[in-house]
């Protein structure tokens, strides 16, 4: 191909060269230059390879409707992959990479593939690697398979999103979406205007137009001045690619020098659609050799950057639009051949016409060098421009439930019955030529004038596939479908437009089929007998072109996503040496000291002398109101209502489905106060499951809620030294057992901290809740206290040993989706209470009451092997196959006692203690005895040593 | 994305909502529900095709209400609240 750059013309900067890099090969450009046009302008024919022949392919479009020309684009700050050159600028020191192509698009060593084509037709990949296993042959496929690479060390670049709230959204900056812009905006709506190309005009950067007398390049700078001044938002480089629920029009906007994409949220009160309309290829033999353009394309390139196709151009049309195109060409300086389809056709002077011709077949290996006509004509040239007509560009329409109505004039889907707040205007609304554009506006915009232009008539004959043909004709190029594969698909019976898609994949790849999807729906309708809106269309889906996987995500990305909660404390933490890590959300200390043997000496210390221990993250919401004692019985398994104020009672919260929701103590400060302690981890949970019950079926005005998780502190002082310790730590108040029993609260004013007597330790434990901003004081002095008596801060590890010598479970743990609280020993109120409460109905099905059930046992190694696994299953070996009979739940070493302890759920475990069973895990058999859910002080007289 | 209208908060994005089950499912209570009943309850939706009553969270505040809704034309009436709804005090 001899395109080549014209020493004048076109909206490029030449004082401003640049160069970038194509497969390692230089390319030079202008600034203004896209990276299509450079290559274009490079005279370098063949720039990608097609996704499953591999056969060499050049630019066919110049916009967001290129189906061939794609590269991972390096530079410019970032590594973007599959990249439409055509609508990216050209940018100094860019490294492009074909994609489909190994090692280059010039020289694929696949390439060969094209030759074995007619034994892999569609269907090809279902019907032969079914056999022994698809996933045999796919690593192999795969790595051939087509696009380009993904990095996956890149994380991308976190993008803005931005919501916006105006009267009307514009969509296409060409002359009639600007016209109705300027309308709207001059009668005071706010209006915002989006193109996807890098500068507004739309068609007038490359098409003769005059508008109300003046040329279309001197009405376009007046236009745009006028935007501005009248407050218009004018997007560039901007994609409405979807419209959703409610009246949203989403919008990507590309960024440039390393930025990340924005993702706009627009809720507009009206949408315009000026979105244009997409040139259709000519069915022909090898239509898609390089060198081949859509004549739209070709006097883009020529107007816009001043790069001519060819020397000698067959210009090939069904419509009145190829007439301009050849003329251009021709005063441009190429020779020109204009094979128009329509018998009547007339054309300029400069070129040669061919009315009522239209072409057979292009030659050429690797670009086209000449064509054949219907009439058997063979002409020489270096470049083919086709018009097949033109599409109306109406996915927005679509997406937002519009009916498409089939246009037998225009030849093409326009938009049927109208969709309240979206108005369809331009060539999108099959307004062909700008003066039937713009004489439309007035009408659908309710406005009293409107600009207006003159134009030749529009007028095409169809130009169809057609079946029976020996030869290869492209409909797809994307994809690489053919005619034949349309017709494998018909002889299939795949005649649904949504099946024929699916087994060809026309219209599947990356382009959606901007290009091809009439083609071949047009095909279908022909092989099947039926009209092309019988065969109808296949559902249009955002996006309408690919949008990054970053622009959704936006600034959401690694900690943001799920932000980790920080503790009051966590500067004491530090200091102490404690290794943080996130345990329900929350970053906690794991333990204190440089390496996980400090677990077991924490657990240790607590057990002989005391311990600290941030407990902050528990959950601490209070419930007040006249009726809340009456509502926490229906919440909680237990009874509540009969705690005395200034009491704890521990208990359960089921599920409606009888299963344990969670467990905690509830703490009653006065008649009508409650503070519902939950795990840290189920917080949010209970909370809502609180809000659920309270909104449901209390009267608003007898309860309230409030969660003070957040805003308190708690530090939980345990073990034999506690009493001592907070004594020492200054906190004056009568901690004598009988003054203060265990399970009892206590709000000290003097202190202004809260101090209860529970215990997760066994051991003899105080919980002091203070207010957040008090928290590190208060810590501090008694982290000094504890030292003083042996003791000091414990992590999180340290804890969970010690509640596992005591049998003490965590729900979520050591109970799973389908234990009831008689499964963990507690079936009292099940027997006892009179008043209803969440999941009590549940707790009387035959599921529940089934004596089989897998009940909460402790567990000790019965082998000398020490730790038991967390996971493994006990078996019953008595059947002919082993069979499960429930699993290990926790697994700690003791502190106190002397032997490793387990806790879990094993069937009939309740009724089993004492026996000796095998347990499994990852191919391992091991020995373990059931014993009661408790190692250490069953009687509990540690809690008041 | 849809836009729900919260009783307490007025119109807000979907995103900020969670589903909350059928309106109208109420609780079986009493010593003798059956079995099949109390299935009925616990398991059973009602996923119409058109109208749906249904109950949404709106999680920002804490509201829960009923929101009256279509499944296919995506017509959303302005939330109610529940003691509305229902005739509560
Ligand atoms: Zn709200």
């Amino acid at each position: 191909m001899t395109a080549r750059r014209l020493p004048r013309g076109g909206e490029i900067d030449r004082t401003r060269p640049l160069r970038f890099t194509f497969d390692g090969q230089a390319v030079s450009g202008f600034h203004g230059d896209t990276l299509a046009s450079a290559l274009l302008a490079s005279g370098q024919p063949v720039l990608g390879r097609s996704f499953k022949y591999r056969r060499p392919r050049g630019l066919f479009g110049a916009g967001v409707e290129e189906p061939n020309i794609y590269a991972d684009v390096t530079g410019d700050g970032q590594f973007r992959p599959n990249q439409r050159v055509t609508t990216e600028p050209a940018i100094e020191g860019l490294d492009l990479r074909a994609v489909n192509a190994s090692p280059t698009a010039r020289n694929d060593r696949t390439g060969f593939i094209d030759l074995c084509a007619r034994f892999i037709p569609s269907g090809f990949y279902y019907k032969t690697f079914m056999w022994p296993d698809w996933h045999l042959f796919e690593p192999r496929i795969r790595a051939m398979a087509g696009l380009g690479r993904v990095e996956t060390g890149q994380t991308g670049p976190s993008g803005d999103q931005i919501n916006h709230f105006c009267d009307v959204v514009v969509v296409g900056a060409g002359p009639v979406g600007i016209a109705a812009a300027l309308a709207l905006a001059r009668r005071g709506d706010e209006v915002m205007l989006v193109d996807e190309g890098s500068r507004i005009g739309g068609s007038l950067l490359y098409r003769d137009a005059r508008i109300d007398g003046v040329p279309g390049a001197d009405w376009l700078p007046a236009a745009s001045a006028e935007l501005a001044a009248l407050g218009v938002r004018v997007l560039t480089r901007t994609t409405a690619f979807g419209i959703y629920d409610h009246g949203l029009i989403a919008l990507n906007q590309r960024r440039e020098a390393g930025r990340p994409d924005t993702l706009w949220r627009v809720r507009p009160d009206r949408i315009v659609l000026a979105a244009g309309a997409i040139e259709r290829p000519l069915p022909f033999a090898q239509n898609d050799l390089p060198g081949i353009l859509s004549a739209q394309a070709g006097l883009a390139y020529l107007r816009r950057f001043a790069v001519l196709p060819g020397a000698r151009l067959v210009i090939a049309t069904n419509n009145s639009t190829g007439a301009e195109v050849a003329g251009a060409m021709a005063a441009a300086g190429a020779s020109v051949t204009l094979i128009d389809r329509r018998p009547q056709a007339t054309g300029p002077d400069t070129v040669d016409l061919r009315a009522g011709r239209s072409l057979r077949r292009a030659f050429g290996r690797g670009q086209v060098t000449g064509v054949e006509l219907d009439d058997g004509t063979r002409l020489d040239c270096d470049g083919v421009l086709v018009s097949g007509g033109f599409t109306a560009s109406i996915h927005l329409f679509a997406q937002a439930r519009g009916k498409l109505a089939w246009d037998d004039r225009r030849l093409t889907f326009l938009p049927g019955a109208e969709v309240p707040g979206l108005t369809v205007i331009g060539a999108a609304a099959g307004h062909f030529t700008l003066a039937d554009g713009l004489a439309a506006l007035p009408a659908a915009l309710g406005l009293s004038s409107a600009p207006v232009a003159e134009s030749a008539p529009y007028d095409i004959t169809p130009a169809w596939p057609e079946p029976g043909r020996k030869d290869r004709v492209w409909v797809d190029y994307q994809h690489d479908v053919t005619a034949k594969d349309v017709e494998l698909a018909a002889r299939e019976n795949f005649v649904s437009v949504e099946h024929l898609k699916r087994y060809t994949t026309l219209g599947m790849a990356t382009d959606q089929g901007k290009t091809s999807n009439l083609n071949g729906l047009a095909l279908m309708g022909q092989i099947t007998g039926r009209t092309i809106p019988e065969v109808g269309t296949t559902t249009y889906r955002p996006p309408f072109t690919p949008v990054p996987y970053a622009s959704f995500a936006g600034p959401r990305g690694a900690s943001r996503m799920n932000p980790v909660r920080r503790l009051a404390l966590e500067t004491q933490h530090r200091a102490a040496g404690a290794v943080l890590a996130e345990y329900g959300g929350w970053l906690r200390p794991v333990h204190y000291g440089r390496d996980e043997t400090a677990i077991l000496t924490e657990a240790r210390m607590a057990r002989q002398a005391v311990g600290l221990f941030d407990a902050s993250p528990l959950g601490k919401i209070e419930v007040i109101g006249p009726d809340a004692a009456e509502f926490l019985d229906f919440i909680y398994y237990n009874t509540m209502s009969t705690v005395k104020s200034g009491h704890c009672r521990y208990g359960f919260i089921l599920s409606e489905s009888g299963v344990v929701f969670d467990d905690g103590v509830l703490v009653r400060l006065d008649v009508d106060r409650f503070v519902v302690s939950c795990s840290s981890s189920h917080t949010a949970g209970v909370h809502a499951l609180l809000e659920e019950w309270r909104q449901d079926r209390f009267p608003r005005k007898a309860i309230f809620i409030h969660n003070a998780t957040a805003e308190t502190a708690t530090i939980t002082v345990s073990g034999p030294r506690a009493r001592d310790t907070i004594v020492a730590a200054g906190i004056a108040a009568d901690l004598s057992d009988a003054a203060f029993p265990h399970m009892t609260s206590r709000w000290l004013a003097a202190e202004a901290l809260r101090l209860t007597r529970v215990s997760f330790t066994g051991d003899r434990s105080y919980e002091i809740s203070v207010r957040q901003d008090r928290a590190a004081a208060l810590w501090d002095r008694l982290a000094e206290a504890a030292a003083r008596h042996g003791g000091g801060p414990a992590g999180i590890e340290a804890i969970m040993i010690l509640r596992a010598e005591k049998g003490f479970i965590v729900i979520g743990k050591d109970s799973d989706g389908m234990t009831r609280p008689m499964d963990l020993g507690v079936s009292g109120p099940l027997r006892t209470k009179k008043a209803e409460f969440i999941g009590r109905r549940s707790l009387f099905q035959d599921e529940a009451q089934r004596p089989d059930r897998n009940q909460l046992v402790g567990l000790l190694p019965a082998d000398g092997q020490g730790l038991l696994p967390v996971g493994g299953h006990g078996l019953d070996l008595s059947g002919p196959v082993p069979r499960s009979i429930g699993y290990i739940t926790s697994s700690s070493p003791g502190a106190a006692v002397d032997h490793p302890v387990a806790l879990g759920l094993i069937e009939r475990g309740a009724s089993r203690h004492g026996e000796e069973i095998v347990i499994q895990h990852l191919g391992q058999r091991r020995r373990a005895r059931i014993c009661a859910p408790c190692f250490l002080d069953p009687k509990g007289d540690r809690l008041n040593a | 994305m849809q836009i729900f209208s919260c009783p307490f908060c007025g119109p807000r994005p979907e995103y900020e909502f969670h589903f909350g089950g059928d309106l109208g499912n109420h609780r079986p209570e009493g010593p003798e529900v059956s079995a099949e009943v109390w299935a009925q309850y616990l398991h059973f939706r009602n996923n119409p095709k058109g109208a749906s009553e249904e109950i949404w969270l709106h999680m920002t505040c804490g509201e829960i209400f009923a929101l009256q809704r279509d499944t296919l034309t995506m017509e959303a009436a302005p939330g109610q609240a529940l003691t509305a709804a229902e005739g509560r005090p």
